[in-house]
């Protein structure tokens, strides 16, 4: 049985109904979930429904983590803890910019959560505005192509390694294409005592503007294109990769999507699309891919 | 006379055209609904004028980056809502506390905490006036219409750079995302921040001039230094705790405004002349209320609007005079009675409040029964 209800109100080939669904799976039902402001947030709880069937709370965007590392603190005060799992999950505006300070108060106490990110990859419940974790040369609504721009000139932030960084006994990467790997790195980590993390690739059809059947196709292309490696980090150090055979260029995963188009109408796109090579090349060689 | 082109806008456009207009060339923000347009206009049309579009991590470094901005002498703005709002507070008082010239949009919408993002409200009032702690110094703007989007933007920033003070446009959501034909003025006064007219070495950005005269901010960089805290501060800007420096920092940053009153509150008045009943309301309640008076009108009632466009500094002197004329003030507002307690403040008369707060705006209906209801 589902434990996030059908009849939720997300787009069709929703990346954040999938994802909840992947966690819940993986968790079962002694779970409490955390959840800030969000499509995931707002599409699962329209007045008077709730798509979950598990203890939920919704948030502000500063303080997920915190309100996590609450209840856990509690639960252990009153000697309750047992083994429910304290879940936050987020996207990635919520994560890698206006939640990070919070978060990272929670991985350097080393509280007892597990904190997944969502990440579409920019805010989609205000309407696609670019995060801190927008690829590099993506269009949104605040990172425009245009004579003075390709789109978002910065790279993805590393929110795993940051996490990594503060000590955090368990750090992996998922791709809701890949079930599998996706809820058995979701178990181990809230099997693993202190604060572990969860870093989630989900195409969103609406942002990324791709047809609403291509969901799990897109996630596929960014793995398989090494644009999206995925990872188990354990205590800072890199322990389990997922190997992609031989990789494909950059060009099938940004050309199956409207937020790369302009990369191959503009003058200069070419060049563009082959610094976005250069990152899936570095990926490759820094993660061992091959 | 020639017919400008009539151009069809929304409150949040032409809010961003108008921080243009005023040489606004760094935006800093984080989207939010129902401001986000703000930022998405401007971070195509900013750099086009050789400004800076930043989209931050947050509403706490948006207020960082904006006062930064303005210290390095660049014109410069947020725009948020509620919960945002909230977390540029403790920035808003650092702006005001050293007196750094800056604006903040404030598209109000239903709260508290999240509240109602997509629903308007106008819950802010007091926030703006008394959210951030401490006494200080504050203007914050209504506008009810898109052309009062554009023109009061411009006024805002005018403000901000002749006062040394944040300002705040305190829009509502229906202000924020209403669309309207307007004719954008042809000719707009702008204030621009004046060269100091002593050298380095005789300046004190927060010194007490003769006559109030505020002191130019010089930008960082052009060889003034100088030191900025949000700490209680002397004339050079350095903190103190002697007695009568603390009071005079602090009675500076009150009387700079007390004392300008006549210059900052702007109101309008509507068929006020011969009315027996008026009515205070600002933004978007105000159109309704000006039916609501034509309505009455029509009915044979002496009804008259007063219209606050300056929402802080309350204009309190405004309202004593006409209470000496009316006999009833009607104060309807998208809150629970916000500006209606400052109504009472200000003339301890009959007063009645409409309220909505389901995130509707006040009807014309609503505002009539009120009138009807009370005898007079």
């Amino acid at each position: 049985m589902s434990r996030l209800a059908p009849g939720h109100r997300g787009c069709a080939g929703c990346c954040d109904a999938i994802a909840a669904n992947f966690v819940l799976e993986a968790v079962g039902d002694d779970a409490i979930i955390v959840n800030p402001t969000g499509c995931l947030e707002v599409m699962t709880t329209p007045y008077p429904e709730s798509a979950w069937e598990v203890p939920w709370i919704h948030s502000l965007f500063e303080n997920t983590a915190p309100v996590a590392s609450g209840i856990e603190a509690a639960l252990r005060a009153l000697g309750r803890k047992g083994d429910t799992k304290v879940i936050a999950m987020g996207g990635d505006g919520a994560t890698v910019d206006i939640g990070i300070l919070g978060i990272s108060g929670t991985f350097e106490r080393g509280d007892d959560i597990t904190y997944v990110c969502i990440d579409n990859e920019a805010y989609m419940n205000t309407g696609v505005q670019r995060s801190g974790a927008t690829p590099f040369n993506a269009s949104t609504s605040t990172s425009p192509p245009g004579s003075q721009s390709f789109g978002n000139s910065r790279p993805k932030k590393n929110m795993p390694a940051i996490i990594a960084a503060h000590g955090s006994p368990y750090v992996a990467t998922t791709s809701i294409s890949y079930p599998k790997d996706m809820m058995r790195k979701v178990k181990k980590a809230v099997d693993i005592e202190g604060a572990t993390y969860i870093h989630t690739h989900a195409p969103c059809a609406t942002g990324w503007r791709f047809d609403t059947s291509k969901t799990i196709e897109i996630g596929k292309l960014a793995v398989e294109t090494a644009l999206w490696p995925l990872y188990e980090m354990e205590d800072g150090e890199i322990t389990s990769v997922r190997k992609v055979k031989k990789p494909k260029p950059v060009e099938e995963y940004l050309k199956a999507q409207g937020r790369f188009k302009h990369l191959f109408t503009m003058e200069g796109g070419k060049e563009e699309i082959s610094k976005i090579q250069d990152i899936a090349n570095w990926n490759i060689e820094h993660y061992g891919l091959l | 006379m020639k017919r400008h082109k009539d151009l069809l806008l929304h409150g949040n456009e032409a809010c961003a055209m108008g921080a243009l207009a005023a040489g606004m060339r760094l935006f800093a923000g984080y989207p939010i609904t129902p401001s986000t347009e703000i930022a998405e206009f401007l971070s195509v049309e900013l750099p086009k004028v050789g400004g800076t579009f930043i989209q931050m991590e947050d509403e706490i470094s948006s207020m960082g980056a904006i006062i930064g901005a303005s210290l390095a002498g660049v014109k410069s703005m947020t725009a948020t809502s509620g919960p945002g709002f909230s977390l540029m507070q403790e920035n808003l008082g650092f702006a005001a506390m050293a007196e750094i010239p800056c604006v903040l949009v404030n598209v109000m919408r239903g709260g508290p905490s999240t509240g109602m993002p997509t629903r308007p409200s106008q819950g802010d009032v007091m926030q703006s006036r008394w959210g951030t702690h401490g006494a200080h110094p504050i203007i914050v703007l209504s506008p009810q219409s898109v052309l009062e989007c554009y023109t009061l933007t411009i006024h805002a920033f005018n403000l901000a750079e002749k006062y040394r003070s944040p300002v705040i446009m305190l829009m509502d959501g229906i202000v924020g995302h209403m669309w309207e034909n307007v004719q954008l003025p042809e000719k707009i006064e702008v204030i621009d921040r004046p060269e100091p007219s002593v050298p380095p070495d005789w300046y004190n950005p927060y010194d007490n001039l003769p006559g109030g005269e505020i002191v130019p901010l010089v930008p960082f960089g052009e060889g003034y230094r100088y030191h900025v805290t949000g700490m209680v501060h002397d004339k050079s800007g350095y903190p103190t705790l002697i007695h009568e420096e603390v009071e005079q920092c602090l009675d500076k940053l009150i009387y700079k405004i007390k004392n300008n009153l006549h210059d900052i509150i702007r109101i309008e008045e509507y068929m006020l002349e011969d009315a027996d009943i008026c009515i205070v309301a600002h933004g978007s309640v105000a159109r309704s209320a000006r039916e609501a008076v034509n309505i009455a009108r029509n009915e044979g009632l002496k009804v008259g609007l007063l219209r606050p466009i300056t929402l802080w500094p309350f204009p309190r002197f405004h309202l004593e005079n006409i209470s000496k004329k009316v006999k009833l003030f009607v104060v309807p507002e998208m809150n629970y009675g916000q500006v209606y307690g400052e109504v009472l403040k200000s003339c301890p008369k009959r007063a009645v409040r409409v309220t909505r707060v389901d995130g509707e705006l006040v009807t014309p209906a609503q505002i009539m029964e009120k009138i009807e209801g009370a005898a007079l």
